[in-house]
């Protein structure tokens, strides 16, 4: 079986460590931050100037000065701090948050990433994403392998213009958990009840598959 | 009244002299912390051919957006503007033109505009459409494209608090883009909720010096909020989306 998105944000949520800080994209990548394991603490970095991201606040504690960076009112934690839009980019470029984890259109097997335009149709700009894959050393993107159609989302080159260039190296999709190295992919995990025939098929760009392909384990 | 006093009292005051095609920046990030009130004199004042420096250009009908029925904005420097329905037309009939800017390298523009630095590299954009037309070079064997510093005619910003020197104190993510516009512009003027005399705030919480405010004035706010998003009282706390 594919995975959920709640399933995806899981599995993900399995590479948080203690310590980090971590810089969640809008979507799929926001549900992390609710399966960040226990005996762990992570401090989640809002692009518009948060670092300590709380929940969602309740109808009370709602404040118009204080959202994420999807726009959405949330709270804060304790030992958060706000800054102005220029710091909050100089820790992101400066390679000061620990993991980004953040969604696409398309990669491909040279760790090129598309993700804020389709010419003609979508055009609603990048945001902060360029600044996020330019400046961070371990990235996850999370996506659907294919299209509904069937069409492949992991590819030899990415056919939409590219937000960053050479700076992927790991994707969790529905079906699989993917490494990009030396200009190929590589299976890393498959999600449980995929096989690895159903990944070669919806994976455009070359796919190194190892002897033993493990499932994904989660808790519940 | 001191030199150093800052305040007008009226909107109409604070945006005295903007003219036809002249540059504005903008602070703000989404709805939160725009200034509403100036925005909403401009749309008066009937302004047209302005280009609009800011990380959005609002909704249809607060914000920035509201310049938009009457095609106040030629172009607009923005990271991401998908919030719009107007501005979509517009852009897509070529009526608007729109400069998309990655968030940070739009920060940093205008940081650089105000502090007086012309240019400077980035990783950011190298590779992707961005970077078209931009020097490129490396540096410790990374490549970096070189981005032009804004400035503007007018800056437009929303501060908390201030004195009436215009020293300011922002709140929460309210703050965003409002510091960096406040240093960028020849003629910067802030809106705030609370006035103060000088001396009331704490010279050490202060976030922007008075020395970068040429015009400042108390208003009233509607903050509205774009997705309001909340969890149940009394059960266990959840992030979604």
């Amino acid at each position: 079986m594919a995975l959920t998105r709640d399933q995806i944000a899981q599995r993900v949520a399995q590479e948080l460590r203690d310590g980090y800080y971590v810089n969640l994209g809008i979507g799929i990548p926001t549900l992390v931050a609710n399966f960040v394991p226990e005996g762990i603490e992570v401090m989640l970095q809002s692009e518009n100037g948060l670092l300590g991201m709380g929940p969602f606040p309740t109808e009370e504690e709602i404040d118009a000065d204080l959202i994420n960076a999807g726009k959405q009112t949330v709270t804060m934690a304790t030992g958060a701090s706000i800054f102005d839009s220029a710091e909050s980019f100089a820790m992101i470029r400066g390679g000061h948050v620990d993991l980004t984890v953040l969604g696409a259109f398309e990669v491909d097997v040279n760790g090129n990433i598309a993700s804020y335009m389709i010419p003609g149709k979508l055009i609603k700009g990048m945001g902060g994403a360029m600044d996020l894959v330019a400046g961070a050393d371990n990235i996850i993107v999370t996506m659907t392998h294919a299209s509904k159609h069937g069409d492949s989302k992991l590819l030899s080159n990415c056919s939409l213009p590219l937000t960053g260039k050479g700076c992927i190296k790991l994707v969790l999709t529905d079906l699989a958990f993917i490494e990009i190295k030396e200009g190929k992919f590589h299976l890393l995990e498959r999600a449980p009840g995929v096989s690895v025939e159903e990944i070669v098929k919806l994976t455009a760009g070359e796919l190194v598959v190892p002897d033993n392909v493990p499932e994904m384990i989660f808790e519940s | 009244m001191s030199g150093f006093d800052k305040v007008v009292t009226s909107y109409q005051e604070a945006m005295a002299g903007l003219e036809d095609n002249m540059t504005i920046i903008a602070g703000g990030f989404g709805l939160c912390g725009i200034p509403e009130n100036l925005i909403a004199e401009i749309k008066r004042k009937k302004t047209i051919g302005l280009t609009v420096v800011s990380n959005n250009c609002g909704v249809d009908d607060f914000g920035l957006g509201v310049l938009l029925p009457n095609r106040q904005i030629k172009k607009i420097v923005a990271s991401y503007v998908g919030e719009n329905a107007e501005f979509e037309r517009q852009m897509m009939a070529g009526e608007l033109e729109v400069e998309l800017t990655p968030q940070g390298t739009l920060a940093e523009k205008m940081r650089a505009g105000g502090a007086g630095i012309p240019a400077f590299y980035t990783a950011t954009g190298v590779g992707t459409p961005v970077a078209e037309g931009k020097d490129q070079r490396q540096f410790k064997g990374r490549d970096y494209i070189l981005e032009e510093a804004i400035t503007g005619d007018f800056a437009i910003v929303k501060a908390w608090k201030a004195d009436r020197y215009g020293n300011l104190v922002f709140r929460q993510t309210a703050r965003n883009f409002n510091p960096m516009a406040a240093t960028a512009g020849k003629i910067t003027v802030v809106e705030v909720e609370e006035i103060v005399e000088p001396g009331e705030l704490n010279p050490d919480e202060i976030h922007t010096p008075g020395i970068y405010v040429n015009r400042l004035i108390q208003g009233t706010f509607e903050k509205r909020i774009e997705q309001r998003t909340v969890r149940p009282s009394k059960t266990t706390a959840t992030v979604g989306e």
